[in-house]
C-alpha cells in the first residue's frame, strides 16, 4: 500500500529499478535552471544557431524570449517543414477504463473523486474500434486510468490485439510498466508509449500524488526507458503545464527527451504539451499562469531544440489554437475525441477525465488541415 | 540525342525522381507534370490502401512507383516492407531505407547491404539509399543493386552536395547509375550534381516546401537537364585563382 507516508523517491516491490544517472542529470540541471538570468541577446543568439544546445533551449523558454515569439514561430515553421513537410498526422484516443488507484489532487480520475467509473468489455472495445475505424482513422491511442487491479496488463494486451486488427498504429497511455510488460504489449501490437511525468519537481510531485503507485517518482520517470528496452518504437514525453513552474517543467521535459534519444538513438521521440483543464468536482483545478502565449512558447522551444521530434496537440486546446499550431510546430492532432470511457457509438460507461475544447469530428479536422494548405496523414506506419 | 537513364533494364527519359513524403497530395499531379517526372517514391508506411488521403489515388497513370522501406530499422524489416509493397501491386522497384537514428535519419549501410542481397535475389530492382562510402557501394553492387543512391546531405536539410567529393568517387568507380538522394535544396545544387556525372536526382523537401511547388518542379527539371547536358558536353577547364600562361612549365621546348 503506497500512502502519504511512503517515500516517493524509493522503488516499491515489483517495480523494475533503473540506473538513476539520466534522471539525476535532468533533475540537477533543472534545479539549477534560473530562467530570469537569460537576456534578449542569448535568445537572439539561440535563434541564429542551426543546432540548439540545452542552454539555447533554456533561453527560449525564459521570459526574455517572450518578445521574440514571432521569430520563434517563423523558425518553427521552417524546421517543421524541413522535417515533416506538409504532413499532419491524425489520431484519436480511446478510453477503455477509468478506474484508478492513485490520489492525484489535480486529476478527474483520481481515486477519491466520486465519478462514474467504468470499464469496457472486449466486445464493447471491438465495437468502439470499428466505429472509430469507420471514420477513416488508422492511428489510435488506448487509454486507461491507472489501476493494475481493474485494468490489468492482460486486459490491456487483449484490447491492444483488437486495436491492431483495425489500426495501423496503436499507442498506449496507461500506468507505467516494467520492461517485460512493455515487451508483452509490443508483441500484442502496441508501438508507442505515452507517459507524462506531470511535474519534474520531486517535492511538488510528492505533494500532488498523495497515494497509489504513481507516487513513486523514479518509477514513472524511467518508464520511457523501460518501454524502449521492451521494444517499443516511440515514446512521448510531457509535463502537465500549470501544475508547477511551467518553464522548469518544460525545460526538464526537453532534457529528459533529449537524453533518452541520445541513449536510445533509434527511439522515436514526441512531446505532448498538456495544460491543466477543469475537472469534475474541483473548480480550483484550472490553468494558472500558462496562457496560450506561454503554451506556444513552450511548443516552439521544443520544436527548435529537437526539430525532428513529433509534437501532439490535444483537444484540451480550442480549435483556433490547434489549427494555427499545426505546421508551425505541432505534427499530430487528435480528432473525433471522447474522453469518457467509450462514447464512440457505445454509450459512455464512465465520466470524462477532463473537459475538451475542440469537439470537431475527423472530417472537420481533416478539412481544417487542408484549409491551411497542409496534408492530413492517416497512416505513417507499417507494422512488420 | 538519345540519352536514357537505365535502371535494372528499365529505360527512363527523365532524370528527376520525385520523393513524395512531404507533399500536399493535391499538388502531386502538377508537380509530376511540370517536373517531367517518370518515377516517384512511395512510402509504404504512408499508403493508406482503400482509405482516406491514399497517395496511390493521386499518382498519375504511367508513373513508375518506387516504393521505399522508410520506417525499417534493420534489414529484416526492410525486406518485409519490400515484400508488402510487391503484394500491394507496387511493382518490382524498391528503394531500401534502413534508419535507426531518429535524429539525423542517416542510413545504415551495413543493414542496407544485407537487405539488398536478399531482395535482389527475389527479383526486385533494388535501389539502396546509402551514406556515400565506396566500400559499402561496392558491396551493394555485388549484392545485386540496380543503382546506388548516396545522400548529398542529411535528409530534409536542403544543404546540397555536402558529400560532393565522395559522390565523385562513386561516379568514377561504380558502374551503376549514381542517384543523389537527400539534401538537394535548390535547382543549382541539382545541376551541380548532374555536372559531376550523377545519373539522376531525387528531391522532395525542396519542392514540397517551396511557395509554388509546381513552379519549383519546373525549375528542377530544367536544372537537371542542364547539368546533364553540361556533363555530356564535357566541362571546360575552370581557372580558379589567376590566369595562367598556356604552357608555363613546358614552353622552353624547341622541337
Amino acid at each position: 500500500m503506497i500512502t502519504e507516508q511512503t517515500c516517493h523517491m524509493e522503488y516499491q516491490e515489483g517495480m523494475e529499478a533503473t540506473d538513476h544517472q539520466l534522471m539525476d542529470r535532468v533533475l540537477k540541471k533543472t534545479a539549477a535552471y534560473d530562467y530570469n538570468r537569460y537576456t534578449p541577446a542569448q535568445v537572439k543568439a539561440a535563434l541564429r544557431k542551426e543546432s540548439l544546445d540545452t542552454e539555447d533551449f533554456a533561453a527560449l523558454l525564459s521570459p526574455a524570449a517572450a518578445p521574440y515569439l514571432e521569430e520563434m514561430a517563423q523558425r518553427g515553421k521552417e524546421e517543421t517543414a524541413k522535417h515533416f513537410g506538409n504532413s499532419v498526422s491524425l489520431f484519436t484516443p480511446l478510453y477503455i477504463a477509468n478506474y484508478c488507484e492513485n490520489n492525484c489532487v489535480y486529476c478527474g480520475f483520481n481515486c477519491k473523486n466520486r465519478i462514474h467509473r467504468g470499464k469496457l468489455s472486449m466486445e464493447e472495445i471491438e465495437r468502439e474500434l470499428k466505429n472509430i475505424a469507420a471514420t477513416g482513422l488508422q492511428d489510435i491511442l488506448i487509454l486507461t486510468g491507472e489501476s493494475r487491479h481493474a485494468s490489468g496488463v492482460d486486459y490491456i494486451g487483449e484490447a491492444v490485439r483488437l486495436a491492431a486488427k483495425y489500426f495501423a498504429l496503436v499507442g498506449i497511455e496507461i500506468y507505467p510498466l516494467n520492461s517485460d510488460e512493455y515487451a508483452y504489449l509490443h508483441a500484442c501490437g502496441a508501438d508507442y508509449v505515452c507517459v507524462y511525468q506531470e511535474t519534474y519537481q520531486p517535492e511538488k510531485y510528492e505533494r500532488l500524488h498523495l497515494s497509489g503507485p504513481k507516487r513513486i517518482f523514479p518509477y514513472r520517470f524511467n518508464a520511457q526507458e523501460r518501454a524502449l528496452k521492451g521494444g517499443m518504437r516511440g515514446v512521448a514525453f510531457g509535463a502537465l503545464l500549470g501544475l508547477d513552474d511551467f518553464r522548469k517543467d518544460a525545460f526538464a521535459t526537453g532534457l529528459h527527451a533529449c537524453y533518452i534519444q541520445q541513449k536510445y538513438p533509434h527511439g522515436e521521440i514526441s512531446f505532448s504539451p498538456p495544460r491543466l483543464r477543469p475537472i469534475i468536482n474541483n473548480d480550483k483545478v484550472n490553468p494558472k499562469d500558462v496562457h496560450e502565449t506561454q503554451l506556444l512558447q513552450v511548443m516552439l522551444a521544443y520544436r527548435l531544440f529537437m526539430p525532428f521530434a513529433g509534437i501532439t496537440i490535444s483537444t484540451r486546446e480550442r480549435a483556433g489554437f490547434r489549427d494555427h499550431v499545426i505546421g508551425m510546430c505541432a505534427t499530430k492532432i487528435s480528432a473525433g475525441v471522447k474522453v469518457s470511457v467509450g462514447g464512440h457509438g457505445e454509450e459512455a460507461k464512465g465520466d470524462e477525465q477532463f473537459e475538451i475544447s475542440d469537439p470537431r469530428n475527423v472530417e472537420e479536422v481533416n478539412q481544417a488541415i487542408l484549409d491551411r494548405g497542409l496534408q492530413p496523414v492517416y497512416v505513417d506506419y507499417v507494422r512488420v | 540525342m538519345i540519352d536514357k537513364l537505365i535502371i535494372g533494364g528499365h529505360e527512363f527519359r527523365s532524370r528527376f525522381i520525385l520523393g513524395s513524403g512531404k507533399f500536399s497530395l493535391e499538388m502531386t499531379d502538377a508537380v509530376i507534370k511540370n517536373g517531367g517526372v517518370e518515377m516517384a517514391t512511395l512510402a509504404i508506411r504512408r499508403a493508406n490502401m482503400g482509405g482516406e488521403e491514399n497517395i496511390l489515388d493521386y499518382m498519375p497513370q504511367g508513373i513508375t512507383l518506387l516504393p521505399n522501406t522508410s520506417g525499417a530499422r534493420n534489414a529484416q524489416e526492410a525486406v518485409r516492407i519490400a515484400r508488402l509493397a510487391r503484394e500491394l501491386g507496387c511493382g518490382d522497384f524498391v528503394k531500401i531505407e534502413v534508419v535507426h537514428d531518429s535524429k539525423y535519419l542517416l542510413p545504415d549501410n551495413y543493414e542496407t547491404i544485407k537487405a539488398t542481397e536478399i531482395l535482389a535475389k527475389e527479383g526486385f530492382v533494388v535501389m539502396p539509399y546509402m551514406y556515400p562510402d565506396l566500400n559499402a557501394a561496392r558491396d551493394m553492387v555485388n549484392a545485386g543493386a540496380a543503382a546506388i543512391m548516396p545522400l548529398g546531405a542529411p535528409i530534409g536539410s536542403n544543404k546540397g552536395l555536402c558529400t560532393r567529393e565522395f559522390i565523385k568517387i562513386l561516379v568514377e568507380e561504380i558502374q551503376l547509375p549514381i542517384i543523389v538522394d537527400a539534401g538537394i535544396g535548390r535547382p543549382s545544387q541539382a545541376c551541380e550534381a548532374m555536372e559531376l556525372g550523377v545519373a539522376a536526382i531525387m528531391a522532395n523537401t525542396a519542392i514540397a516546401t517551396a511557395s509554388d511547388a509546381a513552379l519549383m518542379a519546373s525549375a528542377f527539371k530544367l536544372a537537371i537537364e542542364s547539368g546533364r547536358m553540361a556533363y555530356l558536353a564535357g566541362l571546360g577547364r575552370v581557372v580558379e585563382h589567376k590566369a595562367v600562361a598556356s604552357s608555363p612549365l613546358t614552353g622552353f621546348l624547341e622541337d
